[in-house]
């Protein structure tokens, strides 16, 4: 048998040992004496989820196409093999070769969610390696960081050496160089990190100074070596065209994974600039990949997975070009090998539910709008381009064609929002219900009742948005609010067919402290970790009083990070990364919001946000 | 057609459960290009009926599956398609043909008994003198726990054969819907005796449908031909 890390009287009594073993379908092995480079990389929560992400898939078969290199998997082992752990002091392991991490060469993190930052504690910690940068010895791995949230790494700085900054397409080779370079010469750790600072892209934070001013707001935020640059470059690809390294052969998990099935990418990036929303600044300019390429790769990965549903994957997959020919495509030529198709992220349209009513069961599946707003005004506000018209209008065609079920998404919390805006979150679901009943009753189905749910979150303000400025809510303006919209929905007229929800407001609070945080949080995250909390995006597991703690020990104040308000030439913390959206644009962008202006999407018009440094996507499709 | 599959599942994979195993195999008949039918419905999906679920942990060298094909080659043909796109661990060691089978045919509805190969893992002792004095008590009664409820229960009877090896032993108990076994319980019975829990390991080698007289048994896979 198969060695595991994990002996047999362990792995039994696990809730899912199959979390555990590897060997999955498709995994890449390697004989690790044969490589030069051991690369763990880490979706820092459980197997499950971290097996349903595209971006790891990615370096993962990038990294193992190169000879020298042999990229291994690594999730967070639940609780009740954490708690195993700990005790018998077993270290993390990574699933190929079952081997420990801290004989690896690199361990990287993907940070896709602040709330995953103490499991990032938890992965180093359980690894063996040392928690904060600065005591990792000469033998210990290089802890890289990149993802999302790396769009300000800085509440995470003391405990990474490297960060990567954008998309791994770009210089992850040259970094894997670098440092084979660097091993082949046994140059010391501080070595390799200056000469990783040189690459394009590559964030060591140990190199940067950073002072504050008496009312602890930045006063400068410097290099302290030659090598490391002043301001970071956010690596895009300029064309997603060509053939990028893809999962051809994605890994299928021997237990269910969120994601249970082929996901193909289409595009990259957003047209719309909805002004709340990170991820449509931070991966423009939008760029399509080319149709023949999905084509093939679909291909690939359903023959080599035996996964019989395929997710169209992007921002806003209407506004992917080519969209009618990739749906008609999968219709046509996989329909009859059983193969369905899953939508997330379209716009309700003729086109869309007619695709939907080929592939789903329309009296069961349910109708998405994300108006975010309820009135129109504040809708112009955070630039969500959906009018009330055109959500009636998708919501009756899709109700003449026998869907029963909506789901409306809405924020709470948005700058300028008034009480009026919240009761019109209720009148909005209101007239999606009204639409229905407007059918005669005899041509409805079922029992002739709509179901609708309307659930609000709360606004967290992100870095690189025009929102990156104002003001954060506190936890009483969150509930207060939805308290409002929750009294209003029990009186507008057909409350009975409306389920209103709302997210925990404690989650969202942490979740604006580490959103716009700084280098000072890295000891509340530790006192945090040290008081036993991990998977903080689990509702049954966060627990808000920890949190409390941990900041009032470290003396730091939490409003300080969320209900301040900055001011234009306050240096931020993540001003060093340069995303190709300029600053000026983004404050341009806030202005606008402030008047309620709109501002066209890329494909409309181009309004010079500053992307069209990278050179590609749709700041050079032809305009017409 | 109908046919049948007896398969092994060994190695790390016994860690992975009763339905785990049919999502792998549903992937897998895809992945091999062998012409299985679907269910009907919105979200369609080849069909597959175990004889007996094997809890995690166990391993096995005889797993049953029946399943129904559009077309087919030879048994010889659809095994190496089979085995082609299997995991290590997994592997097809039969493929039958299932003539004029009804849905009372099923592996399910058929399974009486089965073999198990119990390993006592506690070194240095030998606890089979032991196992031998529970078999030959006139009654083995023990407390049954389900999830709703405890009872008492003789599993003598159920207990069809049994032999002693050195540092282990084997069983054949029954199997199935009507009267189920499991081997846990009958080492329950080994624990009380010795008045200590052992460390033990099972293994599953071979399912069994009731033959043409008492007490005689039939491999599953004898019900059907080789194509």
């Amino acid at each position: 048998m198969r060695e595991t890390a994990l002996p047999e009287h362990i792995l039994i009594k696990l809730e899912k040992p199959a979390r555990y073993i590897g060997h999955e379908v498709n995994m890449v092995r390697k004989n690790k004496d044969e490589v030069d480079i051991r690369f763990a990389m880490c979706f820092p929560d459980v197997y499950e989820i971290g097996m349903s992400h595209l971006g790891i898939q990615i370096i993962y078969e990038q990294l193992n196409r190169r000879i020298d290199t042999y990229c291994e998997r690594v999730y967070s082992p639940w609780t009740d093999l954490d708690t195993i752990m700990r005790d018998e002091s077993i270290p993390l392991f990574a699933l190929e070769s079952q081997e420990p991490v801290k004989v690896f060469d690199f361990l990287g993190i993907t940070l896709q969610y602040e709330m995953s930052y103490t499991n990032v504690l938890q992965i180093i910690d359980l690894s063996q390696i040392h928690i904060w940068s600065k005591e990792r010895t000469e033998d210990e791995p290089f802890v890289i960081g990149g993802g999302p949230c790396a769009y300000n790494p800085e509440p995470l700085a003391d405990f990474f050496d490297l960060f990567y900054i954008g998309e791994a397409e770009t210089v992850m080779d040259k970094l894997m160089d670098v440092y084979k370079e660097h091993k082949q010469n046994k140059g010391s750790r501080h070595d390799f990190l200056r000469k990783a600072a040189e690459v394009e892209g590559i964030y060591v934070p140990s190199l940067y100074m950073v002072r504050y001013n008496q009312e602890g707001l930045i006063e400068s935020f410097n290099p302290t070596v030659p090598e490391a640059p002043e301001v970071v470059v956010r690596q895009v690809v300029s064309d997603m065209g060509q053939q990028l390294p893809y999962p051809e052969k994605p890994l299928v998990p021997y237990i269910q994974a969120a994601q249970d099935r082929v996901v193909l990418e289409v595009m990259r990036g957003c047209i719309r600039g909805c002004r709340f929303c990170q991820a449509g600044f931070v991966y423009r300019p939008t760029r399509n990949r080319s149709i023949d390429e999905l084509k093939r790769l679909l291909k690939s990965m359903l023959d080599s997975t035996g996964h019989d549903e395929v997710s169209l994957s992007s921002l806003s997959s209407s506004d992917y070009t080519y969209l009618q020919e990739i749906v008609n495509h999968i219709i046509d030529e996989y329909k009859g090998k059983y193969v369905n198709i899953s939508l997330p992220s379209l716009r309700i349209d003729e086109f869309s539910l007619e695709v939907m009513s080929k592939v789903q069961d329309v009296r069961k599946s349910s109708l998405t709008f994300a108006p975010e707003a309820g009135s129109q005004r504040l809708r112009d506000v955070i630039n969500k381009g959906l009018t009330e018209e055109s959500i009636l209008s998708g919501a009756g065609k899709a109700f003449q064609g026998g869907w029963k079920k909506v789901k409306l998404y809405f924020m709470l919390g948005l700058p300028t929002e008034t009480e009026e805006d919240l009761i019109d979150i209720a009148v909005l679901s209101d007239k999606v219900a009204q639409t229905f009943y407007k059918i005669p009753k005899e041509d409805r189905q079922g029992n002739g009742r709509i179901e609708i749910t309307s659930s609000s979150s709360f606004f967290v303000p992100k870095p690189f948005t025009p929102f990156q400025w104002v003001k954060q809510d506190t936890m009483e303006e969150f509930l207060e609010k939805a308290k409002i919209v929750r009294s209003a929905m029990n009186q507008v007229q057909n409350r009975k067919s409306i389920k209103y929800q709302w997210h925990n407001a404690g989650t969202t609070i942490l979740e604006g402290v580490l959103a716009r945080g700084d280098r000072r949080l890295s000891k509340v995250l530790y006192a945090v970790y040290r008081m036993g909390s991990m998977f903080d995006a689990w509702t049954e597991h966060f627990k808000l009083e920890n949190w409390q703690r941990a900041f009032s020990e470290s003396g730091i104040d939490m409003d300080f990070y969320t209900t301040r308000e900055r001011s234009q030439d306050e240096i931020l913390p993540w001003d060093f990364i340069d995303i190709g959206v300029s600053k000026d644009y983004l404050y341009r962008e806030y202005e606008n919001a402030i008047k309620g202006k709109v501002t066209p999407n890329c494909r409309q018009s181009c309004s010079g946000c500053g992307a069209a440094v990278f050179q590609g996507g749709v700041c050079y499709e032809s305009q017409n | 057609m109908k046919a049948r599959i007896k398969f092994s599942k060994t190695g790390i994979v016994k860690y992975m459960g009763h339905l785990d195993v049919l999502r792998y195999f549903q992937k897998a008949f895809r992945r091999s290009g062998i012409d299985i039918c679907y269910s009907m419905g919105y979200s369609p999906h080849p069909i597959i009926s175990f004889a007996a679920p094997l809890g995690v942990g166990l391993e096995s060298t005889g797993e049953y599956m029946d399943i129904e094909l559009n077309s087919a080659e030879s048994s010889q043909v659809m095994m190496e398609k089979l085995n082609h796109v299997m995991v290590e661990g997994f592997h097809i060691e039969k493929f039958v043909h299932l003539e004029n089978a009804t849905k009372k045919d099923n592996g399910m509805a058929i399974t009486a008994a089965a073999d198990y190969h119990v390993e006592f893992s506690t070194e240095g002792a030998d606890w089979t003198l032991f196992f031998e004095q529970l078999m030959n008590q006139e009654q083995i009664v023990l407390t049954k726990r389900s999830k709703t409820r405890v009872k008492e229960v003789d599993i003598k009877p159920m207990i069809y054969q049994w032999k002693l090896l050195s540092g282990g032993v084997e069983l054949k108990l029954a199997t199935g819907s009507t009267q189920n076994l499991k081997p846990d319980l009958v080492m329950d019975g080994l624990e009380d005796i010795l008045r200590m829990s052992i460390q033990y390991t099972v293994s599953r080698s071979e399912i069994y449908a009731v033959g043409k007289e008492a007490l005689h048994f039939v491999p599953l896979w004898q019900m059907g031909e080789d194509f």
